[in-house]
């Protein structure tokens, strides 16, 4: 199953109709979205509008392959699981989210070597064609890195020297 | 609330939806032996924090809607008198913004992690939070300044 989400808070029908297309062409069946508020409404895909964050992690879980928007959330589900994830960033002109941060979370996170990246729908459609050829990122843990925990750890119990 | 948690020192955990939510998430470890309460804008999030931890939730609020400002503004007053926290730790944005500042008035220590989604440039809510925030984090090293946030670590 390829799981596509564009997370809770705006639609990004230009992601979902991307791939909408892609399974469509590729005959595709086994796509699953999560659409949000969107206006278009896939043909070739089963699709939800939300779920709860426990079906969201079990189908990042079980899918061979997420297709999302940038969003951090979605990003470190995916590697939390060990999903390999391609992200294709939202765009503020064209009103699809606040300002264009996604667009550098999904550089930095590419060149990190964490998720596969596509700028728009065209390098969308041709990474997907190449679908085999896309690797999960190094799994990390479910918790943040000991250096973080232990300086929010020594803020509330004052162990930590430099505040 | 029980002599036990009365020892206890008492936080809580602000953060909006979405990547937010799941950063707060993953600094779990640093909450054991806490008092927690957890605020955040998704009822359905309830079930991803210890059943012992408190949960309210609050409306979303952006930096352009004013009216929604006030009622958050208005349900975070209400949580932290109720909650009287020691601490307040947030992921941001701007409902953990609002609460920082409300619970700094009100003698409670605030803590500010920047979300890792912000690779470019502090989030505007973290640049405002910096002015009065005990402690001032960014997950990115090249965004940590001497007069700016620290870099601590991330939430990978």
């Amino acid at each position: 199953m390829i799981f596509v989400t564009v997370g809770h808070q705006m639609p990004f029908d230009r992601l979902v109709m991307a791939v909408d297309a892609w399974a469509g062409r590729a005959g595709r069946a086994d796509l699953f979205a999560q659409v949000g508020d969107a206006k278009y409404e896939p043909s070739h895909m089963e699709w939800v509008r939300s779920m709860s964050g426990q079906e969201f992690r079990d189908r990042v879980a079980d899918a061979e392959l997420v297709v999302a928007h940038a969003g951090t959330g979605t990003i470190l589900t995916a590697l939390e699981l060990g999903t390999p994830i391609l992200v294709m960033p939202r765009f503020a002109q064209l009103r699809e989210t606040r300002n264009d941060h996604q667009i550098a979370t999904a550089r930095r996170f590419h060149e990190l070597g964490k998720v596969s990246l596509a700028k728009d729908e065209q390098e969308l459609s041709g990474v997907l064609d190449r679908l085999a050829e896309i690797r999960s990122g190094p799994r990390i843990p479910a918790e943040a890195s000991a250096e973080l925990i232990d300086v929010v750890r020594g803020f509330i119990f004052g162990l930590n020297q430099s505040i | 609330m029980s002599r036990t948690n009365d020892r206890k020192p008492r936080v809580l955990a602000v953060s909006s939806g979405g990547g937010h939510w799941v950063e707060l998430l993953r600094l779990a470890p640093a909450f054991t032996d806490c008092d927690m309460a957890y605020v955040t804008v998704v009822s359905d999030y309830r079930d991803q924090i210890p059943s012992s931890a408190r949960f309210h939730t609050v409306v979303d609020v952006t930096r352009w809607n004013k009216l929604k400002w006030l009622l958050c503004a208005a349900q975070l007053a209400r949580i932290i008198a109720k909650e009287r926290p020691a601490f307040v730790i947030t992921t941001g944005a701007m409902p953990g913004y609002l609460a920082c500042r409300i619970a700094k008035v009100l003698g409670a220590k605030v803590a500010w992690l920047d979300s890792i989604a912000n690779v470019e440039e502090l989030s505007r809510s973290g640049q405002l939070a910096g002015r009065f925030v005990d402690l001032w984090l960014t997950q990115w090293p090249h965004l940590a300044d001497s007069n700016g946030p620290e870099y601590r670590g991330a939430v990978l």
